[in-house]
């Protein structure tokens, strides 16, 4: 009984051995982390079509794994570590939250390359990207501005983070430049994701006399009450305009896929090196979903605005940035707020009549 | 002709013996079913889920780091529901002991601190757990509301504290505003025993408090109160024992317990205070006590068991893109085929042939 | 449409699923059977009804889908508890991660996708009544049907028999028993109809609320279906207030947001957990000696012979 068990077990360890073993030298192996289900037509959507991309342009030399749905406590640095174990050799870990779990392992295995999304420790092997997702939110502003017929917005905010206070900003600025006295509405659903808060949050906001949503959650529900109630909406992450046909504007879509190509070539020919890529509209990290229900002038508008930015003339932070109370913020980048100041904004800019949390 | 359950006159000790193997065994064929309906090889999974993590050093620390907070909690909730009352907010009194005692580590951030912080830390965790736990406990001894709902309710209630507290005071001023607390400093982290892997102090001090268990239910006049009430209230009350007292006692414990896994989690694995720190620790480990049959022994082993499932899941994930849901699913079906082969000790089957009705007097 | 007509319409919508499961589970727990596994069997009712509606375009499938779903599930969950005379709250927890567990998988084909959502009522005229009209008359089946249910029970258990039967059942199962009631198969009947709530109450999440299927989009609805229940009191009239203050609070916590009023969000988020347990203990105190549950609530029967 006992041999037969022995050979059992050794039968299934070969067997799981060469399930690892199969995939060998010749291909790379890149593993993603991600934090929640591939189809949440959001966040983690788009990366995974960014893993898809990869897996298109370069074929056999590549093998992809990806591990969903990851919370971002003690167990993640184990997932991490277990990509690591199974062969990767570059890893993306695509949310603040593994920041510290990926430092910790990226020290354990030096010759392992990490890729941390939205953080900002970075290691010889652990690079940071993320993208300027305001610079979109700028234009997303002027567009609302432009349609709004209340002048009053309606803004989903996850988590009241630098990233999302400077989307908040930078709509504002944007709004501010075709309506000085536009207004806005916040409403913190306190998640990335949950579909019932945000339709909750949208249904709200449209009530208080918003007429144009704008989020920074990643579940298309508040284009589905948008588009139910006849109002106008901007989608987040990847396009939901099928939730929203008549509703969605525009879209601001994470595009990975260049610089992750960027990256695996990196890795493949041997010049991978720990960077900080903090890409916007310039260089098609951050893009722009097609301009919809828009009037024509208004589109053009809006392109005229993105060709702007992307040719530099136009800074969505130009300075003199006046903070709530009036007074100028201090300008540290020429004559735009510079990168750190807006990587730790924590103020809300004149116009905003309301208080970030926790302050 | 009717298949009846009835009671057996006294336990049957073969069926206590061999059920969880029959519930093991019956679980394995049920998921073996999924794994083929999901269209994977059912015999590679199982050797993905229960032989590969055993097979290297790594992953073996992975499981014990894992199993440590499922059976310190487990413990606990033993005694709550040996006693028949039903603590079912853990998770909620990990939450508060690891905020707690984080309390401490981030007040002493930077201080030159002693060696002290770790073990006030501990003792705070503990404390905290308990008093959080007090609350359910009170309200029944005192109000009769039923401690299902009031120590789950909390639950929520904790966790949305935490949130509060790491996004807004006990933010990393370094942090560009994201929460989380900074780093804990040495001083205030909890041990790793062996370089290299991360299990730590921890599983050391779990094991303790499995040994403890034993002696407190085996040996002690308190560990039989704590059975007597749960399994022969009227008995107890001729007894002479206080059933209130020993509600409030048995919650208290199993919220230190709670409390101390929860800063332990946090001062240990993951270094810093941030939202999210238990993925639901607290409702696994109620199924660890019941797969250990609130036995201490017993849970060690289910708790080890259970955190070996969910390292196997993360590698099948990995190895063969079975999804993490399979894992619950797999927890949920074993704690059935144990619940329900363990009732087959008390009680036995009987086909029953029909009799002559006796028609009765009411109509 | 005004404010405060847009904020009773949200209200109702928030409230109806916690109004349906609630329900459920209170004519379980009325029989004496305390079947914690709503929220498993809410949220396998989600991804099969919005399965059936996506495969076949109609909302009313979708709504049998999930109704069997829950259905099927409290059956295995009965098995166990009245077949085994297991223990109900390990059992009710198992059934909880199963379902989760479960709905995860059966659900993963469908995120992603979408449907149309549930037609609302619309009749010219009445419907276009200021203040009133979209409230009473332009609502989507789920609402009208769930306070239809909520006065269907209250019938059923206090002016028909076979309710009285039941809560007969669920007081004093011995003296049921003695009577002569098959009290195995009442509370089989009873945990079958709280799981075709529960499945009917998270069908409602995809097919009206958010027409999608997220895992986890009954984000802990089941346990508050649970609170409420006991909140209650066990009585069906003091369901509908519980129901409606719970996704008043849930709304208007958004509001007040919106309005500026600088109250930290998680405090009142937090606010309807801390509210049940207040009104647990007022509640339980205003009773002699404690709550009014059903007597033999929880207990394990096994009839003699």
């Amino acid at each position: 009984m006992r041999k037969i068990l022995i050979a059992a077990t050794a039968v299934m360890l070969a067997a799981g051995a060469s399930l690892f073993s199969a995939s060998a030298a010749d291909k790379l192996k890149v593993g993603f982390i991600y934090l929640g289900p591939i189809g949440d037509l959001g966040w983690t959507y788009q990366h995974e079509l960014a893993r898809q991309a990869l897996v298109k342009e370069f074929g056999d030399k590549i093998e992809t794994t990806y591990l969903e749905n990851v919370s971002e406590g003690p167990d993640s640095e184990r997932s991490i570590e277990q990509l690591v174990r199974a062969g990767n050799k570059l890893i993306f870990t695509t949310s603040f939250g593994y920041m510290e779990p990926t430092l910790k392992v990226a020290k354990k295995y030096p010759d392992v390359h990490f890729e941390h999304a939205t953080g900002y420790k970075r290691d010889k092997n652990m690079s940071t990207y993320s993208g300027r997702f305001y610079e979109g939110r700028y234009i997303q502003g002027i567009i609302a501005a432009k349609m709004s017929k209340s002048g009053v917005l309606g803004y989903i905010g996850s988590f009241p983070i630098p990233e999302v206070i400077s989307g908040i900003n930078a709509t504002i600025l944007g709004a501010q430049t075709i309506n000085p006295n536009i207004k806005v509405k916040i409403i913190w659903a306190n998640s990335w994701f949950d579909p019932g808060k945000e339709a909750d949050a949208a249904k709200a906001l449209l009530d208080q006399g918003a007429d144009v949503i704008m989020q920074h959650t990643d579940s298309p529900a508040a284009m589905q009450i948008a588009s139910e109630r006849g109002k106008l909406a901007f989608g987040q992450d990847s396009e939901m305009i099928k939730f929203g046909p008549k509703a969605q504007l525009t879209s601001i879509e994470d595009n990975w896929a260049p610089y992750y190509i960027d990256r695996v070539k990196a890795q493949l020919d041997g010049t991978w090196k720990s960077e900080d890529t903090w890409g916007g509209l310039k260089s098609k990290l951050v893009v722009m979903a097609p301009y919809t229900n828009m009037p024509d002038d208004v589109k053009k508008l809006a392109m005229d605005t993105e060709a702007a930015i992307v040719d530099g003339k136009l800074f969505p932070f130009k300075c003199p940035v006046l903070g709530q109370d009036g007074k100028e913020i201090e300008c540290k980048g020429g004559d735009h707020l510079a990168d750190g100041q807006v990587l730790g904004m924590n103020f809300y800019v004149k116009g905003i009549d309301d208080t970030i949390p926790g302050k | 002709m009717q298949l009846v359950l009835e009671k057996r006159a006294e336990r049957s000790n073969v069926i206590a013996l061999i059920s969880p193997l029959i519930a093991i065994g019956l679980t394995i064929v049920t998921m073996s079913i999924l794994f083929a309906i999901l269209g994977k090889n059912p015999i590679l999974a199982l050797g993905v889920y229960f032989i590969d993590p055993l097979t290297d050093s790594y992953s073996l620390q992975e499981i014990a780091v894992k199993a440590t907070p499922l059976v310190m909690i487990a413990i606990g909730l033993s005694l709550c529901y040996l006693a028949n009352v039903w603590n079912i907010g853990a998770e909620g009194q990990f939450l508060i002991g690891a905020v707690a005692g984080s309390w401490l580590a981030v007040k002493t951030q930077g201080t030159d601190a002693g060696h002290w912080v770790l073990p006030a830390m501990l003792l705070l965790g503990a404390a905290a757990g308990a008093l959080y736990a007090l609350i359910p406990a009170i309200c029944k001894v005192r109000f009769g509301a039923s401690e299902i709902l009031t120590s789950l309710m909390l639950v929520y209630v904790a966790d949305l504290f935490l949130d509060y507290l790491v996004r807004g005071p006990w933010r990393d001023p370094a942090g560009f505003n994201f929460p989380t607390t900074a780093e804990f400093d040495p001083v205030a982290t909890v041990p790793v025993l062996i370089q290299g892997g991360r299990l730590h102090l921890g599983a050391v001090i779990a094991l303790l408090v499995v040994a403890a268990a034993t002696v407190l239910l085996g040996r002690t006049i308190k560990g039989f109160e704590i059975r007597v009430v749960g399994a022969a209230p009227r008995a107890a009350r001729f007894g002479g024992f206080n059933s209130d007292q020993l509600i409030l006692l048995t919650f208290a414990i199993s919220g230190a317990l709670a409390g101390l896994a929860g800063i332990i989690e946090v001062a240990g694995p993951v270094g810093h205070l941030q939202p999210g720190i238990s993925p639901g620790y607290g409702f696994t480990a109620i199924i660890v006590a019941f797969l250990g049959r609130l036995n201490p022994i017993g849970i060690l082993i289910a708790g080890l068991f259970l955190a070996l499932t969910f390292i196997g899941g993360e590698q099948a994930q990995i190895a063969m893109k079975i999804p993490l849901d399979v894992t619950k699913v797999f927890q949920g079906i074993l704690l059935f085929y144990v619940l329900a082969c363990d009732s087959l000790i008390l009680y036995r089957f009987r086909l029953v042939f029909p009799t002559r009705k006796v028609s009765s007097g009411t109509a | 449409m005004g404010l405060l007509e847009a904020i009773i319409l949200s209200v109702l919508a928030a409230s109806t699923p916690l109004l349906i499961a609630a329900t459920g589970e209170l004519v379980t727990e009325r029989s004496g059977v305390l079947n914690l596994g709503v929220e498993g069997m809410m949220i396998v009712g989600a991804a099969c009804g919005f399965g059936g509606t996506w495969l076949t375009g109609s909302t009313i499938i979708g709504a049998l889908c999930g109704i069997g779903a829950g259905v099927l599930l409290s059956l295995v969950f009965a098995m166990m508890t009245l077949g085994l005379a297991v223990n109900q709250v390990a059992t009710g927890l198992a059934l909880t991660i199963l379902g989760i567990g479960l709905s995860g998988l059966i659900g993963a084909g469908f995120v992603g996708e979408r449907i149309t959502p549930a037609p609302h009522l619309y009749i010219p005229g009445l419907t276009d009544i200021p203040l009133v009209g979209r409230i009473l008359f332009g609502e989507d089946g789920f609402i009208y049907l769930s306070l239809a249910l909520v006065v269907a029970v209250w019938l059923f258990l206090y002016r028909t028999r076979a309710g009285l039967v039941l809560r007969a059942a669920g007081d004093n199962h011995v003296s049921a028993h003695a009577l002569g009631y098959p009290v195995l198969r009442i509370r089989m009947f009873a945990v079958m109809f709280g799981g075709g709530c529960a499945g009917l109450a998270g069908a409602y999440l995809p097919l009206a609320y958010t027409p999608f299927f997220i895992p986890g989009m009954t984000a802990g609805r089941g346990w508050i279906a649970l609170a409420l229940v006991v909140f209650s009191s066990w009585r069906p009239g003091r369901l509908v207030i519980g129901a409606y203050l719970f996704g008043a609070v849930t709304i208007l916590q958004l509001h007040a947001q919106g309005l500026g009023l600088g109250i930290p969000s998680q405090f009142m988020s937090a606010l309807p957990y801390l509210a049940t347990v207040i009104v647990l203990v007022l509640i339980s105190r205003a009773r002699t000696g404690g709550s009014t549950a059903p007597a033999a609530l929880g207990t394990v029967f096994v009839p003699d012979r």
